[in-house]
């Protein structure tokens, strides 16, 4: 291959001047060196603070019942199946990040893959919450899975419910397994560089005596890569089986083909909105400028851009089909959204998913740290904004006026929400705190001049 | 042939991946065999240099982990619904397979996720608390900086002085250590 000229080289993905030595310093030592930046326990205590406001709320629902939900009938679904959606759905940009961009040999995606992994880990962590309240009694929640039983009762595999347990279980498994593979190396190094004995007890556990031997370099390198073969297709097929939840049913609304690739590129829209949300805090926070590039930010903000085009083009056709299959119910759906009792909810998401994100296709938006965080967090609301929209409407103007009803969240649905986000928050600044925040041993292989280029030892 | 069993082998550091590589192969292509270098991060081309033939049985562990996991999926499922719980609604078929695809294909995955990871680490036999050569101080900087060879004393050309000799004379050795056990 012929070298480009410099001008056209993309920026490197790692500072100037690292070796081996100064990333394993730099990254272990937000670890062990035990003292945090001040905007740590500023971030850390909110989210705790939060994460008791989720306990309280689940224990009143409990106490209760569901009934405490602004849920009804018609509207049986509600907020929990909303913030389920939207949470799986900030996952995904977690395994697109660590699998398909390793795949596709994208090196930038080094830097970010651990915490980005460790988002989809804690996203689905709150997802899960929300089916599981939602039950009423989540203690009979193994009643999803198929086992033998006294009742003579198995699960009804041809509903896309049950799919879904089987999807998102398997999802939540693979995601964390993935992950800590991911992380045996970086355990063993601070195994290694732990002052105390618990320090070296615990991180020697986890790290299961790794040490980095060639053969299982090897061995873990093609386990690895067959990992994010397989991480590819099942974080399609979730967020997929997420939209089948709507799509085999036959509300007006729901019962779309677009809804399968619509949800999985919105998905990953809303995932890189929340990367980018934490990654900009983050490498602030820590200083942490030399591996998370300005490189990194603008390769986000454009995959954020171009799936965030594919998300419009699913509003669109949600709508052209509506019009086009001539169906009475579809029709009066898109008329009660575009003009009817949602309209400002339908406009509102026009605005802040399709027309605000335009902003990314300037230079200038996609260099500014600042800004890139404000339209994240617009995307963020936004990708909300749409499930709302989805799960609301549909349910509540179906076949039948006289079935017709309104949807009102209560304070104790905003609660639980609120709550999940500082259940979110907290794991993710105890994961920073405890665990290396980005993959040192991938960030060595990165170490211009070393271990790249060079063959078997018969050139 | 002395001192076979007294001690694991013996060390060799080095401070860069071009000379663990170029050390690796001097001590190859000297007719060593039971050799094995350590590294803070995968090195291209290390497998061969130390001569390892091995067969990639991590792809056939996963490949047969999917086959039992589509199996168990989809025979879980056409059981269940045709044999032990049959519901007849409308006259449909027990069997409707097309709706069992989802929950096969995610078994696919479940199972073979799990014979990826389980599968390395049983072939690397780990968890392994205790190995020799943690017994070796400066090996705490093979998880960070530094490169390490290491000549088992099993290995049929091993000589405790000889092998020390040759091991020091490598290009750019920074030191040469015994591996106790």
């Amino acid at each position: 291959m012929s070298e480009a000229p410099d001008v056209l080289k993309p920026d490197p993905v790692i500072g100037p001047g690292h070796s081996y030595g100064s990333i394993t310093e730099k990254i272990a030592s937000i670890v062990d060196t035990g003292r945090q930046p001040k905007f740590w326990w500023v971030g850390f205590g909110v989210g705790f603070a939060l994460l008791q406001l989720f306990l309280v709320s689940a224990v009143w629902l409990l106490w209760k019942g569901v009934g405490v939900w602004g849920i009804n009938n018609p509207v049986g679904w509600g907020f929990a199946i909303i913030n389920l959606v939207w949470w799986i759905g900030i996952g995904h940009a977690g395994t697109l990040i660590s699998a398909i961009l390793l795949l596709l040999r994208q090196d930038w995606r080094t830097s970010i893959n651990r915490f980005a992994e460790a988002m989809t880990l804690f996203a689905v962590a709150c997802a899960g919450m929300f089916p599981l309240l939602h039950m009423g009694r989540p203690w009979f929640f193994y009643w999803l899975m198929p086992y033998p039983n006294t009742f003579g009762m198995w699960p009804q595999f041809r509903s896309p419910l049950v799919w879904d347990v089987f999807a998102i279980s398997t999802y939540a498994l693979a995601s964390a397994l993935f992950w800590f593979i991911g992380l045996i190396p970086d355990l063993a190094t601070l195994r290694d560089r732990a002052g105390d004995r618990v320090g070296r007890f615990i991180y020697g556990t986890l790290a299961m005596g790794w040490r980095g031997s060639a053969i299982h370099w090897y061995r873990y390198e093609v386990a690895y890569l067959l990992l994010a073969g397989l991480a590819t297709p099942l974080v399609v097929s979730v967020h997929t089986v997420v939209s089948f939840d709507f799509a085999i049913g036959i509300i007006p609304g729901w019962h779309a083909t677009i809804f399968p690739p619509y949800f999985v590129a919105g998905a990953i829209y809303a995932g890189f909105a929340m990367v980018l949300t934490l990654a900009i805090p983050i490498r602030w926070m820590y200083g942490l400028q030399d591996f998370i590039t300005a490189r990194h930010l603008r390769n986000m903000a454009k995959v954020m851009l171009a799936t965030g085009l594919i998300v419009a083009y699913g509003y669109m056709m949600e709508a052209f089909m509506a019009w086009y299959s001539a169906g009475p119910y579809e029709a009066a759906l898109l008329d009660h959204r575009l003009f009817g009792a949602f309209a400002h909810i339908f406009w509102a998401l026009i605005a802040v998913n399709v027309v605000i994100p335009q902003v990314l296709w300037f230079p200038q938006v996609r260099r500014s740290t600042t800004a890139l965080f404000c339209v994240a967090m617009v995307v963020n609301v936004g990708m909300w904004l749409e499930r709302y929209l989805i799960v609301v409407t549909s349910l509540s103007r179906d076949f039948l006026p006289s079935s017709w009803g309104e949807y009102h969240a209560t304070g104790w649905d905003w609660a639980t929400f609120i709550g999940t986000i500082g259940l979110f928050l907290t794991l993710m600044f105890l994961f920073v705190r405890v665990l290396p925040l980005i993959s040192i041993f991938e960030m060595r292989t990165l170490v211009p001049g070393d271990s790249k280029g060079r063959g078997g030892s018969d050139e | 042939m002395n001192d076979v069993h007294a001690v694991y082998g013996l060390m060799v550091e080095f401070a860069s991946t071009d000379d663990l590589l170029d050390g690796c192969c001097t001590t190859r292509d000297a007719g060593f065999k039971k050799i094995d270098a350590f590294s803070p991060a995968p090195i291209h081309g290390l497998t061969e240099a130390i001569g390892y033939q091995g067969k990639g049985w991590i792809a056939k562990t996963v490949f047969i982990g999917g086959l039992l996991g589509a199996l168990t999926g989809f025979g879980l499922q056409a059981w269940t619904s045709a044999v032990a719980y049959p519901l007849n609604i409308g006259g449909r078929p027990y069997v409707s397979w097309p709706a069992f695809i989802p929950i096969t294909f995610e078994m696919t995955i479940l199972v073979a996720v799990l014979a990826a990871v389980f599968g390395m680490l049983a072939w690397n036999k780990l968890p392994q608390p205790y190995h020799p050569v943690f017994n070796v101080q400066r090996f705490k900087l093979a998880s960070s900086d530094r490169f390490f060879l290491v000549v088992e004393s099993i290995d049929a050309k091993f000589d405790r002085d000889q092998t020390r000799t040759f091991l020091e004379g490598l290009d750019n050795a920074v030191g040469v250590y015994d591996v106790e056990y």
